[in-house]
């Protein structure tokens, strides 16, 4: 089968591997007919994010057919039409059994590994690194599903792929970011970033009853579509000091809620961005936390900062005596997507939610290379890519 | 006999007094200071923006390890254990293994009991064991692999009591002093699973030819032992031992082995 592979930092090569089989009870084998490139993908792309080797299939949002089920899959059989999360999950653990599917005890094979690294290990991710389990991902014609006993959304017919791919990663991202504000009614929330999981942050927020959603960003595209399609009111934050602009916009309170959803390859033009770039460059540091700087500053006394932004190291100089004086609430940690699988698609069936306006660039898996290098240099207006395997 | 428990089995193998442990993490501690820095130092004059970051990184978590005996990333002190031998310890190896530790598994104190007490299931997630053969009243014949051939004894079960607690002890005049334990304590409330806490002790015997564990077992024997505990957990919660073995990749170039397709 045809797969995209990573050998290398900026190496994205289409390359024919072995098709996957089963190898354990609890597996399926799906093929793929649509799957999406992550911003996160691009940490991988850039050679960021270590333990990963030559030859590593990317890709963790996908959707396809299955095409064979191990012993123990009782639930699935060939041609159910599946969207799989991008957390691999085993379903029986504490953890999972409390929702808390992304920290879940049993799916990651290199437990170990992480554990020394960060003193515990979460689940496994599809194509994410041997840190995170090394799962061959779904950027590929096939791929292997494990605990697909548990994963797996069964998807009708009447809905396009693209109406629910996002189910995979990036729509439950945007709205357990948006859940963990505690939105109520009246509420203003503002959301750094938007890319596709600060707009689907965004319309999550509007769903769950903000009053008033403000984005902010820096490239036009960007606020252009958090401001037609998911109906933002946008900061340019090259063009306005963002805290200021804030609290002129929320009567001098602040934003009850503050969305972060940059991460930590945060850019900034600001004497602290600058900081953080230059403690970067001499590897003081080793993420930078421009966004989550702003938005513990700017937001008000008792609100919450929710964090569905990627961190993975240290931070330094966080304003922790202001988070702490204002009495902030923070919510962070990868999607437990699971938990809203169901209550997602309804939504999308019900007509209440459309995740595909993000999608702004399309192409055939051997298309991969150049169009990671699209994503990356944001070219084109590139927002979002989706990938169709051939038919 | 009858009272026989995890104490009386913890007095007969009662530890040896503690070494001068100080020294050692002072001596690891400097190194990892010195070698941190050293890293620290190459990733600022490396070349390749990845590797540079490695580097330093890492040269930054083994500095902060250094000073503070703690890893930068999980908290977690360095674990002492006395008696495996290890270069840089000047004291007097035991040359015996002792590994205790404790986890929570959501299965009921019955089903974990249960799986643990067919002996000769052990080695499905006991990866350091190859086989172990109940020989009947209480009494077993294990064998263990070993770096440098397998090592064989024989057993004999000396507290038993069901769903709570099992203990057995290497029969003497064997070839290696082993005792093992476990506990079964469930959570309360209801589904918070149950606490398993292991002891496992391999001690060279006194007399004759004295072999340390570290060598009978290879390096690395706690981590391995760690692993086959994990291993059980995700037997008893998941039903499988999650893998990638056998699963495709590219080869970005290289030739593929085996002329496979």
């Amino acid at each position: 089968m045809k797969a995209v592979c990573w050998c290398g930092a900026k190496d994205i090569r289409v390359e024919t591997v072995p098709d996957p089989k089963i190898i354990n009870p609890r597996d399926a084998i799906v093929r793929v007919t649509t799957t999406a490139i992550c911003g996160s993908d691009l940490h991988l792309y850039g050679g960021n994010i270590p333990t990963m080797q030559a030859g590593d299939i990317l890709g963790h949002e996908f959707m396809g057919e299955v095409v064979d089920v191990g012993k123990r899959v009782t639930n699935l059989k060939r041609g159910d039409r599946v969207v799989v999360p991008f957390t691999i999950a085993c379903g029986n653990c504490f953890f999972c059994r409390n929702e808390l599917w992304s920290l879940c005890d049993n799916s990651n094979p290199n437990a170990s590994m992480a554990e020394t690294v960060y003193g515990y290990s979460g689940s496994a991710l599809f194509g994410y690194s041997h840190l995170f389990g090394g799962y061959a991902g779904g950027q590929a014609e096939y791929v292997r599903v494990p605990f697909a006993d548990v994963g797996p959304i069964k998807v009708p017919d009447g809905l396009a792929d693209e109406q629910v791919l996002f189910l995979s990663d990036i729509l439950p991202t945007g709205y357990m970011a948006a859940e963990n504000c505690q939105i109520r009614p009246g509420d203003t929330v503002a959301v750094w970033g938007c890319g596709p999981v600060g707009q689907l942050s965004i319309v999550s927020a509007y769903l769950l009853g903000a009053e008033k959603v403000i984005a902010i960003d820096r490239i036009p595209e960007r606020l252009r579509m958090a401001a037609t399609k998911a109906k933002a009111v946008t900061l340019d934050y090259n063009e306005v000091d963002v805290t200021e602009a804030l609290r002129e916009l929320t009567g001098g309170r602040g934003p009850d809620a503050c969305i972060d959803a940059v991460g930590m390859e945060a850019h900034g033009t600001s004497i602290d961005a600058r900081y953080d770039q230059f403690k970067q460059s001499l590897y003081l540091a080793t993420d930078r936390l421009h966004a989550l700087r702003q938005a513990i500053q700017a937001c008000r006394k008792g609100g919450t900062v929710s964090i569905p932004g990627v961190y993975a190291g240290v931070l330094d100089k966080v304003p922790f005596g202001a988070a702490f004086g204002k009495g902030l609430k923070m919510a962070m940690g990868q999607t437990h997507v699971h938990r809203y699988l169901r209550p997602l698609l309804e939504r999308i069936q019900s007509g209440q939610l459309d995740s595909s306006f993000v999608i702004t660039h399309r192409g055939r898996l051997e298309d991969a290379p150049n169009l990671y290098r699209t994503f990356r240099e944001k070219k084109d207006e590139c927002i979002k890519v989706v990938l169709k395997p051939a038919a | 006999m009858a009272q026989t428990t995890l104490e009386h089995l913890e007095s007969i193998h009662r530890p040896a007094a503690k070494p001068a442990e100080t020294q050692q993490p002072n001596i690891e501690r400097a190194v990892a200071v010195a070698g941190g820095g050293s890293l620290i130092a190459l990733g600022l004059l490396g070349r390749s923006g990845w590797s540079r970051l490695t580097l330093a990184v890492a040269g930054l978590a083994l500095t902060y390890r250094g000073l503070t005996g703690r890893s930068l990333l999980s908290g977690r002190k360095e674990t002492k254990h006395y008696g495996t031998s290890h270069a840089a310890s000047k004291m007097k190896a035991r040359r015996g293994f002792r590994f205790e530790t404790a986890m929570t598994i959501q299965r009921s104190p019955e089903e974990l009991f249960r799986a643990w007490r067919d002996l000769e299931n052990l080695p499905v997630f006991l990866e350091h064991l190859h086989s172990v053969r109940d020989t009947g009243v209480g009494k077993s014949h294990w064998i263990a692999h070993g770096p440098v051939g397998n090592v064989e004894w024989d057993a004999e079960i000396i507290s038993e009591r069901p769903n709570e607690l099992l203990a057995w002890q290497s029969l003497p005049g064997s070839t290696l002093d082993t005792a093992g334990s476990v506990r079964f304590d469930e959570l309360f409330p209801k589904d918070r699973g149950t606490v398993v806490r292991i002891l496992l002790q391999y001690d060279p015997p006194g007399g004759g030819i004295v072999e340390s564990v570290a060598r009978l077992f290879g390096s690395g024997f706690e981590h391995s032992v760690r692993e086959d505990l994990r291993r059980f957990k995700q037997i008893m919660e998941a039903g499988e031992v999650p893998t990638t073995a056998g699963q495709p990749s590219g080869m970005c170039g290289k030739k593929r082995k085996g002329g496979a397709s």
